[in-house]
Parts: C-alpha cells; sequence; structure tokens
C-alpha cells in the first residue's frame, strides 16, 4: 500500500505510523458528567469494513499527521489530507 | 560429443566446455546448458527420488515448473537445496548433488516405501500416527521428517552478499516472449519508463524454445532486434535472471534478480541476488501458459516429460532426452513434437491422440494413432516402452521416452495475487485470468491467447493501452507477421482410467490418481480442503503441473463441474525465493541500525560492556582487573559516585527543544504537574500520561528562555514521546504556536555525580556554579573552557550532588575525557547503567519497572503531581473509579527478613501463611538491587494497598526460579531519606579555571583547545575502493564541519520568514518537497513550514546566533550543526546506490535538482536533496553515520567508489 503524502508525495507504508479512527473529537470539558463523551472518545470504536478516516502519520518523512480516507477492505485511498488542515475545517 | 547431444542447433557453444559434477561425479556440459540439459546429455535421465516413495524420477519440465529434478547446488556455506536442475544455468565447477536418497540416487533404500504404498495413502501420516500421542513429537514426527523430504539446509553461514533496491516505472512487463517483447516496444516507443524482466539469463521466452518464423526471419533473430531496440532505450530497463514474484497492492511488485547464481563465486563487491520492490504504474504479465501432464500409468518413470519439455531440450539445448519417441497428447499442440523431434533425427513411434475424433493434423511422418492413451510405462529408472489401448486394444510400444501433452495452463499466478479468482474456460479447458483493471492486464498466451500472430498483436495492443493509461500518447506499433499453425484445440482428459500402473497427479508431493477421490470419499470435497488433505500442490512447485488436473479430477468424483469445484488460492511467492534476499544487507552486525553516542570510542577505551537499548548501544559497565563479576564492578561504580564522583553518558536520553510564544502552555497541557509558571534557569521533573490516566513517561524540562524549553524523555519513549507531541499539537491543539525538534542528537549529555562533583565541574565551566550561585534544579546555558556553549542542569537521579552537563554532540568525547581529568584528583570513575539502576533503586525513584503501562501517578507515589487547575491529557481518565480504587497495587520498596536474601524481579507476593493461589495475590516485585550502602538486597514493588502495610511481612514466591522467602514493606527511598546528599559540600580546593587549563597542558592539549570530532572520525577513510580501478561510479565525501539550523515558522508567519530569507540571503524560501541557495547557504524543506538551513565556513554558534537575529518574532531556530552529518553523494551510479535504500523515485522527470525528500534508507531517516545533475546530499542523525556509512559503502562497491 502507498499514500500520498501531501507534502511528500507518493510513499510507501512503511514510512508511516498507523493510529486509527479520525472520526472523534477530543471533549473539551473536564466535568465529571461529561464522563460519557470521553469513554466515547477514547475507547468506542466502529473499525468499518470499507471506507473510513483515519490518522496516520509520515513519521519516516516530514512527521506530519495526516487525516487517510481509505477504504479498509481493499486498501483504496480516495483522499489524504494534513490532520491540521482537516481538523481546522472541522472547527470551523 | 555424447550420443545424447545432438551434432548442431541449439541456443549453446559446443566449443566451450564445462566440467561439473553431480553425486560427486565428474561430467561435461557446454556453455549455455542448463544443469538438467548437461545431465541429460551426459545420459542422466535420473535425477532425484520422490517425496514419498522415493520413486526414481527425472526432469518433468525444462524450466521453472519442475517438480522432480530438485537438487543441492553449491558447498559450505553456498549450498542451497530444492534447486530446479532446469533452472540452473551451467557454470565451470558446479557441483550438484541429488536428495532424499540413502545411500544414492542409483539404490535408495528409501524406496522400499514404494512396497508400503498401499498404505501410504492421502491421510496416511494422520490415519496412523494418531496414537499413542506421547510418541508424536519424539517418535514419529523425527522419523517421518527424515524419511519423507527434501534437501537439508546448511547450517553454515552464507558468505554471499544480498541486496534490495526499488525500482520504479510507467509499465512492467513481465516475460518476454513474443507478447512480452511487443508490449514493451509498443509501451517504450511511446515514452514510458519500461521495466521488463525475466525469470530467463537471456529474454526470448518460448522463441527461445520453439522452432517459429516472425517477418520472414526465425523468431530468435527477430527477438534479438527488438531486445536490440529495447536496449538502447535509456528508459527501458531490461532485467533479466529476475522473477517477478508477487504483486501487491497498490501494483508493488516484489521480484528476485539473481545477479550471480550462474557462477560458482560471486566477484567480488557484487551481490548475490537482489530483492526489488517495483513501483509500476501499469503491468502486463506475459508470463505465458504451462503445459499440463497427462494423469497416467507410470507418468513419473524418468523420461516421461513434457512434450514442450522435450522441444526445449532438442531445440535450444541442441540434446535428445532419447532416440525413440513417443508422443501423447489430447491437443493439437502435440504434433509439432513430432515435427521437432523428427527434425533432429529422433524417432517418433507415434502420436497417440485421446481425441477420437482428433482434426487431421500433419504429423510429419509419425504415425498417429487417434482416441488412444497410454497405461502403464516400462522401467524404473528410465523408460523402455509404453503399453496404450485404443478402444478396447492392448498394444505396445518401444520407446526411451514419452512426451506427453495434457493442453495449456495460462500461467495466472500473478493476476491472481491480489484476491479475484481465475476465470474457468470451456473451449480451451483452462482457468484464464479475472479482470483485474487497467492496473494488471494480460497479455499472450497468458491471456489465453494460444497463436503466435495473436500473441503478437495481443502484446503490442496491450503495451500500447497500458503505456495510454499510465499518460503517454501512443503510436500503434506495427505487428510482424507469423505463421500460425492449426488452431489450438483440447479435448481435457483429467486422467487415464485404464492406467494399470500408478498414475501421478502430483509429482512432488508423490498424489496419485486414486488418492484424491479417495480423500473426497473422506470428506475432504472442498479444494482447499482436499489440497491439505492429500498435500496436492504444497511444497515447492506450488502444484504448478499439478493443480488443475487435480480439480478435473476432485469435479469428477465429487459431481460437480470445474468452476464449483474452483482452484485454491494463489499466494505469492510464484516461485521459492531465497532468506536471503528477504534479509538483504540487514543480517549479523546490520541486522538493524546501531546508533552510537558521542561518546562511544571513550566508553570503549575505558572497558565498556554493552548492551543495546533500542537501537542505542549503552555502557553496562566498566569492568576493571580482577573483578569477578558484573556485580562487583558496578557496586564499585556506586561506591565511587556516592563517595567520591563519578561520570556516566545519558547523551541516550530523548532532548527535545521546545520554542513559540505558547511553549510554556503546551507543556502545561502535555504533563499533569504545571510547567508555565516554571522559572527561567530552572528545570522541573515532569510526569506525563496517556489519555486513559495511565503514565507514559517522565524526564525533566527546562525552561531557558521565557518562550524556549528543554525537554528530556527517557531513551525507550523518545521516538513515542514526540509522535505524541506532534499528534497534542496537529491534531489537538492546532491553535497553539509552538515550534519542536528532536535534538536529541546535538547535544552530548554527561551526569557527573558525587560530593566531588561540583568541585569537578568547576574547573573548566567559567560562570561560577557554587550552591548558592546554581542551586538544586537551576538550569543554564553556560561555556566551558575557551568557550564551548554548553547546558548544565542541576538534577539528580543518583541522589547525588549531581549535574547533566549538555555540550555539543562533537565536543562530546572532549569533554568526557575532559571531565575524567578533572575529576582524577577526586577519583572520579565512568559509570554505566546498571550502577545507574541500583542508585535509583536505592532512592526509590520509579523508572521502566515501574512505569510499566498499567500504573497511575498515584501508584508511583506521585499523585501529588497531577495538577487540578488546568487542563491536561489523562486529566479526566484518571478520575475513573478504576484508576482511583484504594486497593490498587502501589510502590512500595521490600526488604529481605533474613538480610542477604536475594529477591528477583517478577516475583510475586501474597500474605504470610496464604496458599500460592492466584485469588492470594497481592502484587508484585519490579525491580531489585544489591544495594552497596545497605549491604543487602533490596527492591520496590507493587502492592495492593501498600502505603498502609509499611513494616508489614510478606511472602515472596517466584514458581520459575522457586524462590520462596519473607520481606518486609518499606518506603521506596533505602538511602539518604533526608535528601540531604543533593546538597553535599565536600571541602576542597578548587583551581580557577585558568589554572586548571594550564595545568593540564599535557598529555591533553586538545582538551583545553576542545576541538570538534567527526562521528565518521574512526570509520571514513579516503581512496578508491570497491570494484575495478578505472573511473569510480560513485564519489562520496563528509561535509563537514557545517552548520545546520532547522527553522520552524511560528503561526501564521510562514510569508515573513519568506521575506526575511529573501532580504538576508537573496533568495526564495523553498516550497514543500524543494531546496534553494543563497549567498552560501543551503536551504532544504523538511517538514510543514520547516526547512534545514545549512552552511559551511562559520565559526561555532556563530550561525545560529545570526539566524536567531534575522528571525526574531518570525520563526524558531535549533541548531543541529553537531546532530546531522552532511554526506555528498555523486557520480555517473549515484541514483543506483540511493535506489537500493529508499522508495523515493529518482528519475530525472521525477525527481531533479533542487529537490528535498525527507524519507528513509537502510532503516535511518534521510534528508534527501539533489544538489546537482548526478549529485545529491544526504543528511541523517549523527548517531547513525557509521551504521549508514558501512551500508552505503557496500552498496557503492559494486560500481568503484572514491572518498574525497
Amino acid at each position: 500500500m502507498r499514500i500520498t503524502c501531501p507534502y511528500c508525495g507518493l510513499r510507501p507504508f512503511e514510512e508511516y505510523t498507523y493510529l486509527g479512527d479520525a472520526s472523534k473529537n477530543r471533549p473539551t470539558s473536564n466535568d465529571p458528567s461529561t464522563m460519557e463523551a470521553w469513554y466515547d472518545y477514547l475507547y468506542l470504536r466502529d473499525n468499518p469494513r470499507g471506507r473510513m478516516k483515519e490518522y496516520w502519520q509520515h513519521s519516516s518523512g516530514c512527521r506530519s499527521w495526516l487525516v487517510v480516507d481509505r477504504n479498509t477492505d481493499t486498501h483504496e485511498i480516495f483522499a489524504v489530507e494534513a490532520a491540521r488542515d482537516f481538523i481546522r475545517r472541522r472547527k470551523a | 560429443m555424447t550420443s545424447f547431444r545432438l551434432p548442431t542447433g541449439g541456443l549453446i557453444d559446443r566449443t566451450r566446455p564445462i566440467s561439473f559434477t553431480f553425486d560427486g561425479e565428474a561430467l561435461t556440459g557446454v556453455a549455455g546448458d542448463s544443469l538438467s540439459s548437461a545431465l541429460m546429455a551426459n545420459g542422466r535421465l535420473l535425477m532425484g527420488r520422490s517425496f514419498k516413495y522415493h520413486r526414481p524420477r527425472g526432469p518433468v519440465t525444462a524450466g521453472s515448473s519442475e517438480p522432480n529434478a530438485l537438487m543441492k547446488i553449491g558447498e559450505g556455506g553456498r549450498q542451497e537445496v530444492n534447486t530446479r536442475a532446469t533452472m540452473v544455468e551451467l557454470y565451470e565447477g558446479l557441483v550438484a548433488k541429488s536428495q532424499n536418497r540413502w545411500p544414492s540416487l542409483n539404490f535408495d533404500l528409501g524406496a522400499i516405501n514404494s512396497l508400503g504404498s498401499a498404505f501410504f495413502v492421502a491421510g496416511f501420516y494422520y490415519k496412523t500416527f494418531m496414537w499413542p500421542k506421547s510418541l508424536w513429537e519424539k517418535v514419529y514426527e523425527p522419523i517421518i521428517r527424515r524419511a519423507a523430504g527434501l534437501g537439508h539446509a546448511s547450517y553454515l553461514p552464507d558468505p554471499d552478499r544480498y541486496e534490495r533496491s526499488y525500482g520504479h516505472c510507467d509499465v512492467l512487463v513481465i516475460g518476454s516472449g513474443p507478447a512480452g517483447l511487443m508490449a514493451a516496444l509498443a509501451a517504450a516507443r511511446t515514452g514510458a519508463r519500461v521495466i521488463i524482466a525475466d525469470e530467463h539469463a537471456r529474454l526470448g521466452g518460448s522463441l527461445l524454445n520453439e522452432r517459429e518464423e516472425i517477418d520472414g526471419t526465425d523468431g530468435l533473430s527477430w527477438a534479438d532486434t527488438i531486445i536490440a531496440e529495447l536496449a538502447a532505450n535509456p528508459d527501458v530497463t531490461i532485467m533479466p535472471r529476475t522473477t517477478v514474484f508477487g504483486w501487491f497492492d497498490d501494483n508493488v511488485f516484489g521480484a528476485v534478480e539473481r545477479v550471480n547464481k550462474h557462477v560458482a563465486v560471486p566477484p567480488a563487491h557484487e551481490p548475490v541476488e537482489r530483492y526489488w520492490k517495483i513501483h509500476a504504474r501499469r503491468a502486463i504479465l506475459c508470463a505465458g501458459a504451462e503445459e499440463r501432464p497427462i494423469v497416467f500409468g507410470g507418468n513419473d518413470v524418468p523420461g516421461v516429460m513434457q512434450a514442450s519439455a522435450a522441444r526445449t531440450y532438442v531445440n535450444r539445448y541442441g540434446v535428445a532426452p532419447g532416440k525413440a519417441c513417443l508422443v501423447f497428447t489430447n491437443n493439437n499442440a502435440g504434433y509439432r513434437t513430432a515435427r521437432d523431434m523428427i527434425a533432429v533425427g529422433i524417432q517418433v513411434k507415434a502420436v497417440l491422440d485421446s481425441r477420437r475424433d482428433a482434426p487431421d493434423i500433419d504429423a510429419f511422418g509419425a504415425p498417429v494413432v487417434k482416441g488412444a492413451v497410454v497405461t502403464a510405462v516400462d522401467g524404473r529408472k528410465q523408460v523402455a516402452g509404453a503399453a496404450f489401448m485404443r478402444g478396447n486394444g492392448h498394444e505396445h510400444a518401444h520407446c526411451d521416452f514419452v512426451a506427453m501433452s495434457g493442453g495449456y495452463s495460462p500461467i495466472v499466478h500473478l493476476a491472481c495475487h491480489r484476491g479475484l479468482k481465475p476465470q474457468w474456460n470451456e473451449k480451451f479447458a483452462c482457468f484464464l485470468p479475472p479482470d483485474n483493471g487497467p492496473a494488471l492486464t494480460v497479455a499472450g498466451s497468458a491471456a489465453g491467447v494460444f497463436a503466435l500472430s495473436y500473441c503478437l498483436a495481443d502484446g503490442a495492443e496491450k503495451g500500447r493501452k497500458a503505456a495510454a493509461d499510465a499518460g503517454f500518447k501512443s503510436r500503434a506499433t506495427a505487428v510482424p507477421k507469423a505463421c500460425d499453425e492449426a488452431r489450438y484445440d483440447v479435448t481435457p482428459m483429467w486422467w487415464v482410467k485404464e492406467s494399470t500402473a500408478k498414475a501421478f497427479v502430483d509429482f512432488q508431493n508423490d498424489v496419485t490418481s486414486k488418492d484424491i477421490p479417495l480423500a473426497a470419499r473422506e470428506g475432504y470435497k472442498d479444494v482447499e480442503h482436499t489440497k491439505r488433505y492429500t498435500t496436492t500442490g504444497m511444497a515447492t512447485d506450488q502444484g504448478k503441473l499439478s493443480n488443475i488436473n487435480a480439480i478435473g479430477i476432485l469435479a469428477a468424483a465429487t459431481g460437480k463441474s470445474i468452476p464449483e469445484v474452483g482452484t485454491t488460492t494463489f499466494r505469492p511467492f510464484y516461485t521459492p525465493v531465497s532468506f536471503g534476499a528477504f534479509a538483504g544487507p540487514f543480517r549479523g552486525h546490520h541486522f538493524q541500525p546501531v546508533r552510537k553516542t558521542p561518546m562511544h570510542d571513550w566508553a570503549d577505551e575505558m572497558g565498556a560492556d554493552w548492551m543495546e537499548a533500542g537501537l542505542w548501544m549503552r555502557a553496562s559497565f566498566f569492568r576493571k582487573n580482577g573483578e569477578k563479576d558484573w556485580l562487583a564492578t558496578a557496586t564499585r561504580e556506586v561506591l565511587t559516585a556516592r563517595h567520591k564522583v563519578a561520570v556516566s553518558d545519558v547523551s541516550t536520553l530523548g532532548k527535545i527543544d521546545i520554542q513559540g510564544p505558547d511553549a510554556g502552555e503546551f507543556l502545561n497541557r502535555l504533563y499533569c504537574n504545571g510547567f508555565a509558571q516554571l522559572e527561567v534557569g530552572k528545570a522541573r521533573y515532569g510526569l506525563m500520561l496517556r489519555e486513559d490516566g495511565v503514565v507514559m513517561d517522565d524526564g525533566t524540562s527546562s525552561r531557558l528562555s521565557r518562550d524556549h524549553f528543554f525537554m528530556t524523555t527517557t531513551t525507550a519513549n523518545a521516538t513515542k514521546v514526540m509522535s505524541h507531541m506532534e499528534f497534542c499539537h496537529q491534531v489537538l491543539w492546532p491553535e497553539l504556536d509552538v515550534q519542536y525538534v528532536s535534538v536529541t542528537e546535538q547535544w552530548a549529555q554527561m551526569a557527573v555525580a558525587g560530593p566531588f562533583a561540583r568541585a569537578t565541574l568547576q574547573k573548566f565551566v567559567n560562570e561560577n556554579i557554587s550552591d548558592a550561585a546554581f542551586p538544586y534544579l537551576a538550569a543554564r546555558e553556560i561555556t566551558i573552557l575557551g568557550g564551548v556553549p554548553a547546558r548544565l542542569f542541576r538534577i539528580s537521579f543518583s541522589g547525588e550532588l549531581a549535574y547533566e552537563l549538555s555540550v555539543p554532540a562533537d565536543y562530546g568525547d572532549a569533554v568526557i575525557r575532559l571531565v575524567m581529568h578533572a575529576g582524577a584528583e577526586f577519583g572520579i570513575e565512568p559509570y554505566g547503567i546498571e550502577a545507574l539502576s541500583i542508585m535509583r533503586i536505592e532512592k526509590g525513584h520509579v523508572a521502566g519497572g515501574e512505569i510499566n503501562g498499567n500504573t497511575t501517578a498515584a501508584d508511583l507515589g506521585l499523585g501529588r503531581m497531577m495538577s487540578t487547575k488546568k487542563d491536561y491529557i489523562g486529566r479526566m481518565m484518571v478520575m475513573r473509579e478504576g484508576m482511583t480504587r484504594t486497593d490498587r497495587e502501589v510502590v512500595v520498596g521490600l526488604k529481605p527478613v533474613n538480610s542477604g536474601d536475594r529477591m528477583r524481579s517478577g516475583s510475586h507476593l501474597l500474605k504470610l501463611g496464604d496458599p500460592v493461589k492466584l485469588e492470594n495475590d497481592q502484587g508484585y516485585i519490579t525491580s531489585v538491587a544489591y544495594s552497596p550502602m545497605l549491604g543487602e538486597w533490596v527492591s520496590l514493588a507493587l502492592l495492593k494497598r501498600g502505603r498502609e502495610r509499611l513494616g508489614k511481612r510478606l511472602q515472596v514466591y517466584d514458581g520459575l526460579r522457586n524462590i520462596h522467602m519473607q520481606v518486609e514493606v518499606t518506603d521506596p527511598c533505602f538511602y539518604d531519606k533526608e535528601h540531604a546528599k543533593l546538597h553535599a559540600n565536600p571541602p576542597h580546593k578548587a583551581p580557577t579555571v585558568e589554572k586548571f587549563a594550564a595545568l593540564i597542558r599535557k598529555p591533553a592539549t586538545d582538551l583545553v583547545a576542545l576541538t570538534r570530532r567527526s562521528p565518521l572520525e574512526k570509520t571514513l577513510k579516503h581512496g578508491r575502493f570497491g570494484a575495478g580501478d578505472g573511473a569510480p561510479g560513485v564519489h562520496l565525501a563528509l561535509r563537514y564541519p557545517l552548520s545546520i539550523l532547522t527553522v520552524i515558522a511560528l503561526k501564521g508567519k510562514t510569508k515573513d520568514v519568506a521575506a526575511a530569507v529573501n532580504g538576508w540571503l537573496t533568495a526564495d524560501l523553498p516550497n514543500p518537497g524543494f531546496s534553494s541557495t543563497g549567498k552560501g547557504v543551503s536551504m532544504h524543506w523538511c517538514g510543514a513550514d520547516q526547512w534545514f538551513f545549512i552552511t559551511a565556513g562559520k565559526p561555532e554558534g556563530a550561525f545560529y546566533r545570526e539566524a536567531r537575529e534575522r528571525f526574531e518574532g518570525l520563526a524558531s531556530v535549533s541548531d543541529q550543526s553537531h546532530g546531522r552529518v552532511v554526506i555528498s553523494l555523486s557520480g555517473p551510479k549515484a541514483r543506483n546506490v540511493i535506489s537500493k535504500g529508499t522508495s523515493v523515485d529518482l528519475h530525472p522527470r521525477v525527481f531533479g535538482s533542487g529537490v528535498s525528500a525527507m524519507t528513509q534508507m537502510a532503516h535511518v531517516g534521510v534528508n534527501l536533496v539533489q544538489v546537482g545533475p548526478d549529485s545529491f546530499e544526504l543528511s541523517l542523525f549523527r548517531g547513525f553515520a557509521e551504521t549508514f556509512w558501512e551500508w552505503l559503502t557496500e552498496m557503492s562497491e559494486e560500481f568503484g567508489y572514491e572518498v574525497r
């Protein structure tokens, strides 16, 4: 499998490190009443067979964290974006 | 010439004899022979013994699907087993040995198995050796393994060299027969980059083996003109002796190039094999088709072979398999065998065509018998004749070989490696490749196109199409004319039911036509089950010849159609690949990169005993004469640190430079304790949690200025922490204006500990470091001796008066020698991590044993560090019920009740009197040390409700080491509970820095000068090395010394940085993936808003200071001048060398001058920059310099290289 880093171009997956699901937002509150939201953020994962957005880091390259839109079944990659841009858009 | 060698013809050179041995017998072949053709020319058809029945076997094929002629090739460490004699190019001095026979190939006692063959049916082992179970491992298995098997691997180390390399192309053509050559030609003519690979030494595929005519000339001459055109095209790479063995995600192909398998010993400086990863935009599989054997009685007697193999031996190797032949076919292609045999004077007794209604085809004078099948073969070690049936009539023919043709199977393997199944084609009775879309297409007979003229046209069209798909405008390539024989027509016949002798389906696994129906009767009806129960299609040939026949027989046995039965799964590897090829150069010393600190050579001189810590090499202890074991040594080192002064290399700690307006806030959110309010000039111990509340890492961070921090992490977690910080910043808090970069390699760091630590350091530190001026937890930039910039931290892991001194890495070697010199009068000695560990246990400081991925800050006794005033990673989840339970295991100290008893880490703790049961478990011991200060063994442990149990006794149980003892629970701090020693102030007379400098003039003048020492000081040798003595293919040089900076733009300031660079260097700041130069400064992009600035000829620190001024308020600057080495690599072969390390495509169309890539080579992170047409620079962490240099020079050897 190869991933196109938005900065470095097409590189083999050996240059990347996988983290996982990019769909969750870190809760902002530290109030104990928000514990459910924290569980959800930290532990609850869908693990879909098919298309999903995932965090990867180009750890042996430019070290950017990326959001990779990938089919977990076929390994087809639809889009790759720097995580900082992805987050900025999501927060907006 | 033997009578088997034909007087003329073939692609061999009869004037160049080649000597070799087979089972010790000296034989002679000629240049161009394969091992099997040379043996055949010597009248040796018997080449092996079968797996189970030890039956005599000869070659069935002349190619890579060979199941029988498997041999041991080579001697000593070069010996390779299970090698197909049909694929071995004959070379002078080749040593071949047959396998699976004892005492000899000709007389094999194991053949007695054949007598009991009625019992050795499918599933025999499972049925027979089931009981008693106790005998399985010790009795049955060893016997079976010895009796049934292939060759035995050598235990000697392989003396040869293996390499890896990366290839890139627009169109990869796999196979170089008529279709492959046309595909490559058509693609190459569009300007596309083409790689054409073939498993044979010579391109041409079937044209090497057959008599064909193309464009009015013989097929081979035609091929040569095509190959000449391809070879002249600089964008075409021809890879002979290369097997493409697998197709992987994203059109990546695995291939193995047998660079020097055709010689006895590879030439100096060259690898024997090279493993390729080929990235192809489009690929065309032109692997051809495999002729199926026919399953009939005695079809394994030496002399029975594929009809196409018989033609190959005659046409390509000029050797006759025998004098009289019987052709047995179920298709039209069998007839050309008669033609080719008759052409060289071999008598063809008959062409037996199993089809009663076979069309009338010219058999060139040989008698044709329609509707006839062979039922048995005479002879054991060589065919003597064959019995056949026509209708109900039994007949017999004398012959010495049988050419069989059961139809053709397209070689679809690669096209099925990514999950799709091949499709059954009724008309041609074969499986055709699945439609994989444009990424991989199939051409020629591999696609079921069997006539030559169609193959040529198919190849040309698919080649054109693939190039067009890859973006290259296509021009039609004229298709040459070829004369086709009769249309290919086949009537399948999966086995000859009338066979009177054993009829083999799978030669390599001794599976007969009866085994498959038996398996089906016993319930193994699914094709995957049948395969495993009978072993059909397993072992080194993976059923290349047997699978389709087996499926046909299974279909008949289960009453299904062939598509219903389906095929087993095709997986890489197409043919066996050696482990050496996969390991490449990464074995032995180079199994993984070795990372060395700047003080490595010094420690080596001091007698260090080394251990690996991740990739780092760290000194465990420094043995002195007469010390009986490591414990004695470590004890002495502890006593030196506790009573005098000792120095330890702690450069392996992760070090991170953190800058920017929000640096304090960033640390505040990363650590569970507060950092925003840390005073400038102070260090603080910090604890980092994971988001789930468990402790991740600890270390100290110091504030050098308001916006500038210096963080240390543990050695083990340095990479993890860096990645974590990047995640937190880029994903969680992109709003923070903070810049950080690893400076682990920039700073050599040493811990100086002991009552005389200050007295030692003050001799060469220019600033006043008295207790008042430089109190506990002070952290400042200082200078030493002549003005070398350094950083000093008053922190202590040992509990002694201690400092950590950081100096730019190239000074590390000189400075640690200086420390030794300065401390000599106090009795200074080096200490290693054993002593370091003992001292931290004596002090009750937690480390890896306690920060084990399960413990919270509270468990570690550090609960009060967790701030309640701020948000930080882990804050929320640590409040969970399970994390705050009162019966959690917490850190305590343990002392033996019987002083002197030795505890062991990992032992479990139980209440006194409790039986040893899991339910009674109270915790376990995490760290154990012999305390020189207490004179007994002490330990740290994780114990339930530990802090309530101080003074209580427990039992210790260790079932592994059979330890049962009693301990008492104590506070984890065993020594100097008041921490008074942190402030030790023994009297001494300290000379001034000037006086000290004057005193050490001899023998260490260079200590005062403090010269830089390059990390390649010891390794780099100048001169010309490697192959040849002409102009070297590669020039290597170390660019040294350099000033190197990491510049990171502040948030939103990239444009301002660019403007500042314009003004300062009159150059443009490079965009991502590029580099630029101005006023002698090269700038290489190395990450988002991040660049390396490199220049030569500036004094220490000058460039750093200049850049800081220039980028004030715009960018953070970190000095990396000592942390990175820059190697320049140039010459016509520079790209070839680099491609052995990185997957980055270096073709001028893609790369080029001014391109900067962050990638990894040989498992080491590098910044790769092209600085000229054939000129590159590689920069990497200094710790990897030696290991990388060794790899780089080895990879350059085959081209010849010069170091300047």
